[in-house]
Formats: structure tokens, C-alpha cells, sequence
């Protein structure tokens, strides 16, 4: 009986969080749109009729969904292994790097469908392998992953870019737009009329669903969240503490780099310098934002790929930036981080 | 000259001081002396405005003076010498000297350090860094710059805790010299050698209370006496089991970890015995124990755990060694899991959780343990009590050796004797417990063996039923030379 009461408890208090913070943010992001002299609600329009009015435009928001949701996913990992995994914009890119080197390899005798199959795996591998360097550089040198993973992104913006002008640079000439094309049979499938590959919304469930299962139902998951709360008590139950917040940073560094693939296999399918669109960055602020749950992240990361993709057409509509989306997205996590922070201290105080 | 009259202090319900006067005079070194937990530090605390008194007054030359904050008290010239230096580590030592002075003006500053190093007989150079220094030289520092802040009524606590005799001789001339000048000197110590060979005036202070009052000649006998309750002596030690085979075995340990570290132990605990291990806290007991279980690895010298190196065993094997540590929230569990979580991380080895996973073997637990809370309760929303009662139900059947940090701390006296019955049925008949305590009757009553910590070295080790209470007593205050080691 206690059981139920107490998820009921806390699922009215999630729900009325959820209102607060969006309460708070529209509030003030209105407010300041106001003061502006913008209207708030033109710019509502503009947000929804970019985003959502036809299968086509709802298909390109699902092409930001997918590996918005895949570097959330991986940082929910790290969050609940008590780790700040800033550095996944770095694994986004060598994610990225690891597919367009099995795709840039000469293998005439396996088929597409294979092939785009390894590149997605070395994508993953690139991902984790960077993700894991940060975590050794924690456990070994004592460098705090924040700062690490910092570096590393920076060592791997260095990376791709001396690839794509360097060794991978286009035939005769190199250039800031990025390596050849690859051939159309290594382009992830596309129906006609669509953005999104199928496929990659597959991979963007799976991995979801994966990522419940393996934090909510398994030891491991468990064993995650244990070292996150006191690393201290932990060889106390058996449990290192370094090998754990390792295999967290690997498996989280392993999904920001399938979002790096799937960011060259289906939607610019050739390297570019800017490959991760910032969205592990974003992705820092959807769990945040989702108070580091994971229910939450999913329809988060669909709000702010809305955000993203509508705000594409402000310019042109009103001759207003599209970095407002980003003002909105900031909005929403400082109000989340200012409600959850004051239930805390209420808790506390109590 | 400065009084304290009827200082009172409560903690919610906790008395710490109660009714306290003690009265020092100008150019004296007053010692206040107490076992732990006998109100010292809080007295002090009191002092220096750090923390507010409950009642009583303070007079300082005859007028009363009201402390709100270290501030406060700094500006009426009480000054005080904490255990740990204040201080930063980072900057060199005339950057240190230099903070907090009313001026900024190196020069003079560099001045005013190099006299007061000429008057004290210190070595500091101004741009050594301080983390460089040793504990007893940044002591040096510290004291220097509340002279320089005009300190008249100077407090130190434990001040020869972790600094070499050498130091510990400039301290005490400068001490003298400090004196000589009108100072006002209170000395916090558990060191009766030092308190009686310095001061001139001891007060005894006992669970918040003035036990007693000495002046130069002391008769340290009498001073025991009242530190520590005098109490019936000893009755049923618990049942002595036959020496099996050695559990935990020391070799020359050394480990300069904590306050005093380890010094050359060497020691075997075997099998049946229950081991009580007394000290004033960081005399290494702790150290002792983490060592024990792995958790700290020692300098030099062999350890042996159940026949094996101590490492901490991790994954799936049998536990057969746990380690209860004194504070449990922040080291022993996990704050933001359930109960249930923690008897699953404690428990089993299955791959993948339901939702019922755990949920019998933490209701059994709850139930035979009787833990006020359910399964999904949170850890940090149990009381001190029930999170010590979860720990004994985490530890496994197998278990061979219990190493416990103040198993008893904050639990009642009902709960207290509850957990000792468990631990004596727990204890299997090829197994020990050893586990550090600051209550010596507690230790009379539930070991078989004592040991007695000071400065990192046992300087006492007996069966319980062959030692008394004063010679335990003399043991912690560090009055007895160090025995043979027994086995």
C-alpha cells in the first residue's frame, strides 16, 4: 500500500514540477519578447508551422530527435554514474570520424547493407574509445572528467578538421564544406517525401528502450547509480567505483558516437567540420532539464528538435534570429534547474 | 583575565555544557582537560563566538563581552590554534602572514615576521609555500599571526597532536615566553604529561561538567580519576572462546595516513577473540581498521587477512570481511537508494531486477531486525538507528571477520544492546570482531581483548579481564610505556 502511495506521490509532484517550469519559462521568454516588441504568439506560430505542419517538416525535426535522443541516452549514463560527461560533443565527432572511415574504405564485396552496419558499429566505437580516454584520464591521472572532456573535444575538433582538409580532403582541392559525397547506395534508406531514415528512428527506440532496461532492471544499472550516490560506501558492497564510472563513460560515449554516425550515414553523408550540430551540448540540457529522469527525455528532445527545426524559418517570417530557439531552450532549463533547486532546499529545510 | 560563568550549550536535546565555570588568569597557562565528547571543544567553540552559547556569561577583565562570531572575538583579542591549521596551502607563508592584517604593506609586514621568528626561535622562510611546510611549522605560522593580531587570550586545542618534539619544544618556550608576557593561555589536551608539565592550572571537564580543579603541584592520579567515570570495575566480561586461527595478522604495519598514522604495529587477532580498541579519536584507530579491510594501503610492513593480502575483494566472491564505518550516511551507505537497493547491492548476483527483486529478503530483514521503515524507504530517511540495524542485516552469513568504527554512535542504550547481542550471535566460531570505540565501558563490557592506541602505536594490549579501568585510562593519556605485544 505505501508503494503505490508513494509513486502516486510522486508522479503528482513530476506533473506539477512539468507545469511550474513551463509556467516559468514562457513566462519569461513572453516577457521578454514583449519588451522587445515581438509578438509572442506570431513568434508561436512561426515556431509551429516551421516544425509541425507537414509530414515533411515534422520528418527533418525527427532527423534532430534521433541523435538528441541517442546523446541523451548517453548521458543519462554518466549523469547517474555521478559524472558531468561534457565531452560528448567530442565523441559525437569521433563517432562521426569512425563511420566515414569504415565508409571510406574499398570493400566491393559487401553489400550496402552491411556496410552501412559497420560503420554504424565503428561509430560507436569511436564514441566509446573517446569516451572511455576521458574516464582513464579520471581514474589514472586524476584529471576531473570535466576538464578531460573538455580537451577532448577540442583535440577532436583539431581531428576532423585536419581530416577533412588533410588526408580526406575532396580530390584536387580542400575544403571547409566537408569530404566527398559517399556513393547513394551508402546513404541510409529514405523513403520519398521523408527526412528521417527509418532505420535511425529504429536505432534512436532501441537505444532508448535499451537504456531503461539496463539503468532501471539490471544490477549494473543499479551498481551505476550506487557509485553516483557514494563512491565512498561502494568497495563496501563489492562495487570499484573507477571501473564503473569507466564502463558509464564508454557506454555513453558509445551512443553520442552512433549519433556522430547517423549524422554522416543519413543526413550530410560525408564528413563536415561541424558534424555534431552541438547536439551533445543540447543534450547536456535535455536531461538536465529532465531532472536527469528518463522518461522525460524522449518528448524533451522532441521539443527542442521542434524548437530547432521551426526556428529555421524566423529569419525569413519575421526577420528575427533563430538563435531565439536557443534562448527558449535555455529558458526552459534555467527554470527547471531553479524549481528543482528550490524543492530541494524546501525538502531540506523540512 | 577571563571567566566563564555558568556557560550552558545545548544540541536539541543534547546537553554539552552544562553549568560550566572556569576562570583564567592573565599570565597563566590554564589546561582543560576531558575525555572525548566531555565538552572541550564546545567550551572553546563558545569562546571564540563560533558557536552561541545556550546561557551564562562571559567576562573579560570584569566586563562582560558577548562573542557572536569568530570576528567578534578576534576584535576582543581572543585568538584560537585549531587542531587543523587554517590556512592556505597555496600561498607562501608571508602571503598567509599577510592575510587578515588591518594593513596591506609587505614590507612592514615582512618586518614585523622576521621579529617575531627572532622572539619564538622559528625557522620560516617568507616564500617557502606552505604546503611544503610541515604541520608544525604552519602551527608556527598561525600562532604568529594572532600575536600579530594582538591576541591576549589565546586558545589551543590538542596542539601537539601530529608535530615532532622538536616543534612541540619551541611551542612550549614560546608558550612560556607568550605567558611571561601577560597572556592568557587556555590549553585543550588530552595529554596529561603535557597539561601537568606546562600549565598551571588544570580543569577536568566530564560530560559538560567541571569535575574537578588542580593547582601546580597536580596529583595526576586524582585528575584521572575525574576525567574518566569511575565505574564498578569490571564484572562479566563476555565468554572467552578458545584461540582459533589467526584472522587478521600485523607485521611491522607503517602508515602515515591521519593524524598520527601507524607506527610499527604488529599484532595477530584470532579467531573468537572480540577485540576493543580505545584511544583518544586519530590516534589510529581508524587508520587501523581501513587498513584492515583495504581501503588504505600501508607504507611498509605485512598484513594478512584470512590467509590473503587485504585487498579489497570486489564482484561476486563471498564476502567474508565487512567494515562498518563510523559514519554511516557518508560512508557506509548509499543516500538516494532504498532499502531494498541496498539488499540487493549487498545480496545475490542475479543480472536483471524486477520490481520484487529484494523485496522478501528486505521485508525478513526489516522484520528481524526490527528497522522502522519499508522497503523503499530512503536510507538518509532512517534514523541513525535503524541505518545501523540495516548495516548488521547487510552483513553476509559467511562472514569471518567484522571490523566496526563506533558501532554504537548515536543509538540509545536499548539499541546499543540490542546490536552487541546480535554481534555475539553473529560471530561465528572461526570468526572475530574488532571494532573502536570511545567508550570504555562499552569496550569492558562486549571485548575479550583491548587495545590501546596513542600517537599510532598500541601501548596496550590485555584480555579484557586482565586489565583495570585506570590503567586503560593511563594507557590513552599516554602514561604507560609500551607493553610487550600480547597473542
Amino acid at each position: 500500500m505505501n508503494v503505490k502511495r508513494f509513486t502516486n506521490f510522486s508522479i503528482t509532484q513530476a506533473t506539477t514540477n512539468g507545469f511550474l517550469i513551463g509556467a516559468l519559462a514562457l513566462g519569461t521568454v513572453s516577457l521578454l519578447l514583449v519588451l522587445l516588441g515581438i509578438s509572442p504568439a506570431a513568434i508561436g506560430y512561426a515556431l509551429i508551422n516551421g516544425s509541425l505542419s507537414s509530414w515533411l517538416k515534422f520528418s527533418h525535426v525527427l532527423t534532430i530527435w534521433t541523435p538528441l535522443l541517442l546523446c541523451g541516452c548517453g548521458l543519462l549514463f554518466t549523469f547517474r554514474a555521478g559524472l558531468w560527461n561534457i565531452g560528448i560533443e567530442g565523441q559525437v565527432v569521433l563517432g562521426a570520424i569512425g563511420a566515414t572511415f569504415l565508409l571510406r574504405q574499398e570493400y566491393s564485396t559487401l553489400p550496402p547493407w552491411a556496410l552501412i552496419s559497420l560503420a554504424m558499429f565503428c561509430s560507436f566505437v569511436g564514441g566509446a574509445l573517446w569516451g572511455a580516454f576521458a574516464g582513464v584520464l579520471k581514474n589514472r591521472g586524476g584529471v576531473n572528467e570535466i576538464f578531460g572532456g573538455l580537451g577532448l573535444n577540442f583535440v577532436a575538433q583539431g581531428f576532423i578538421l585536419w581530416l577533412i582538409l588533410g588526408p580526406w580532403k575532396r580530390a584536387g582541392i580542400a575544403s571547409m564544406s566537408g569530404t566527398d559525397l559517399f556513393t547513394r547506395e551508402l546513404w541510409m534508406f529514405t523513403p520519398h517525401g521523408w527526412r528521417v531514415a527509418p532505420a535511425a528512428l529504429i536505432i534512436g527506440f532501441v537505444v532508448f528502450l535499451l537504456t531503461g532496461l539496463l539503468l532501471s532492471a539490471t544490477r549494473f544499472g543499479l551498481q551505476i547509480k550506487a557509485v553516483g550516490k557514494n563512491p565512498l560506501a561502494a568497495p563496501l558492497f563489492g562495487i570499484r567505483p573507477d571501473m564503473t564510472g569507466l564502463c558509464a563513460m564508454a557506454i555513453g560515449g558509445g551512443f553520442a558516437g552512433l549519433a556522430g554516425g547517423l549524422q554522416v550515414i543519413c543526413v550530410y553523408h560525408r564528413l563536415i567540420p561541424s558534424i555534431s550540430s552541438g547536439y551533445g551540448y543540447l543534450a547536456l540540457l535535455v536531461v538536465m532539464l529532465a531532472n536527469y529522469k528518463i522518461l522525460p527525455v524522449p518528448f524533451i528532445c522532441l521539443f527542442f528538435a521542434c524548437l530547432a527545426a521551426g526556428s529555421i524559418q524566423l529569419p525569413i517570417v519575421l526577420q528575427i534570429d533563430s538563435s531565439l530557439s536557443g534562448v527558449i531552450q535555455g529558458a526552459c532549463v534555467l527554470s527547471a534547474l531553479l524549481v528543482h533547486g528550490l524543492r530541494k532546499r524546501k525538502k531540506g529545510a523540512a | 583575565m577571563i571567566e566563564l560563568i555558568n556557560i550552558h550549550k545545548t544540541f536539541g536535546k543534547v546537553q554539552a555544557l552544562q553549568g560550566v565555570n572556569l576562570k583564567a588568569k592573565a599570565g597563566t597557562i590554564h589546561g582543560v582537560i576531558g575525555e572525548n565528547g566531555a565538552g572541550k571543544s564546545t567550551l572553546m567553540k563558545v569562546l571564540t563566538g563560533f558557536i552561541t552559547k545556550t546561557g551564562g556569561t562571559i567576562l573579560h577583565n570584569s566586563v562582560e563581552i558577548v562573542c557572536n562570531s569568530p570576528a567578534d572575538a578576534t576584535r576582543m583579542g581572543i585568538g584560537m590554534l585549531y587542531q587543523e591549521p587554517l590556512d592556505f596551502p597555496q600561498l607562501s607563508v608571508i602571503d598567509n602572514f599577510m592575510a587578515g592584517a588591518d594593513d596591506f604593506s609587505p614590507a612592514q609586514q615582512r618586518t614585523t615576521l622576521a621579529k617575531l621568528c627572532d622572539t619564538f626561535g622559528f625557522s620560516l622562510l617568507p616564500e617557502s609555500r606552505l604546503e611544503e611546510l610541515t604541520v608544525g611549522e604552519r602551527q608556527q605560522l598561525e600562532l604568529m599571526r594572532l600575536i600579530r593580531n594582538g591576541t591576549k587570550i589565546l586558545i589551543l586545542d590538542e596542539p601537539t597532536a601530529g608535530i615532532s618534539e622538536k616543534q612541540q619544544e619551541l611551542l612550549f618556550t614560546a608558550l612560556q615566553t607568550l605567558k611571561d608576557d601577560g597572556a592568557t593561555i587556555l590549553l585543550v589536551s588530552h595529554k596529561l604529561e603535557e597539561v601537568t608539565s606546562l600549565c598551571d592550572t588544570v580543569t577536568v571537564l566530564r560530560q559538560g561538567k567541571v569535575v574537578g580543579e588542580q593547582h601546580r603541584p597536580f596529583q595526576r592520579d586524582d585528575l584521572l580519576k575525574a576525567m574518566f567515570d569511575t565505574l564498578p570495575e569490571h564484572n562479566s566480561p563476555p565468554e572467552k572462546k578458545n584461540n582459533g586461527s589467526p584472522v587478521l595478522e600485523f607485521n611491522a604495519v607503517c602508515s602515515t595516513v591521519g593524524r598520527s598514522g601507524l607506527k610499527e604495529i604488529s599484532i595477530d587477532i584470532h579467531a573468537g577473540e572480540v577485540v576493543g580498541m580505545a584511544g583518544v579519536d586519530g590516534s589510529g584507530q581508524s587508520v587501523f581498521l581501513k587498513t584492515s579491510i583495504g581501503l588504505l594501503q600501508p607504507e611498509s610492513g605485512n598484513i594478512s587477512r584470512l590467509g590473503q593480502p587485504p585487498n579489497i575483494s570486489f564482484g561476486k566472491k563471498s564476502r567474508k570481511t565487512v567494515f562498518l564505518p563510523a559514519d554511516r550516511l557518508s560512508e557506509g551507505l548509499f543516500p538516494g537508494l532504498n532499502v531494498r537497493e541496498h539488499h540487493i547491492l549487498a545480496t545475490g548476483n542475479s543480472v536483471f531486477l524486477t520490481s520484487q527483486k529484494g523485496l522478501k529478503k528486505s521485508q525478513q530483514a526489516i522484520d528481524a531486525y526490527s528497522i522502522r521503515g519499508n522497503p523503499d524507504t530512503m536510507i538518509e530517511d532512517l534514523s541513525g538507528g535503524n541505518q545501523q540495524r540495516l548495516l548488521l542485516s547487510l552483513i553476509p552469513d559467511e562472514v569471518q571477520l567484522i571490523l566496526m568504527e563506533n558501532p554504537t554512535r548515536g543509538l540509545d542504550v536499548q539499541s546499543a544492546a540490542w546490536t552487541w547481542k546480535h554481534l555475539h550471535k553473529r560471530l561465528a566460531d572461526n570468526g572475530a570482531i574488532v571494532f573502536a570505540s570511545p567508550d570504555l565501558e562499552e569496550i569492558m563490557e562486549q571485548a575479550t581483548r583491548v587495545l590501546v592506541f596513542y600517537n599510532g602505536e598500541i601501548l596496550l594490549d590485555k584480555p579484557t579481564d586482565k586489565t583495570t579501568y585506570q590503567e586503560i585510562s593511563r594507557a590513552i593519556t599516554g602514561q604507560i610505556s609500551k607493553s610487550p605485544s600480547h597473542s
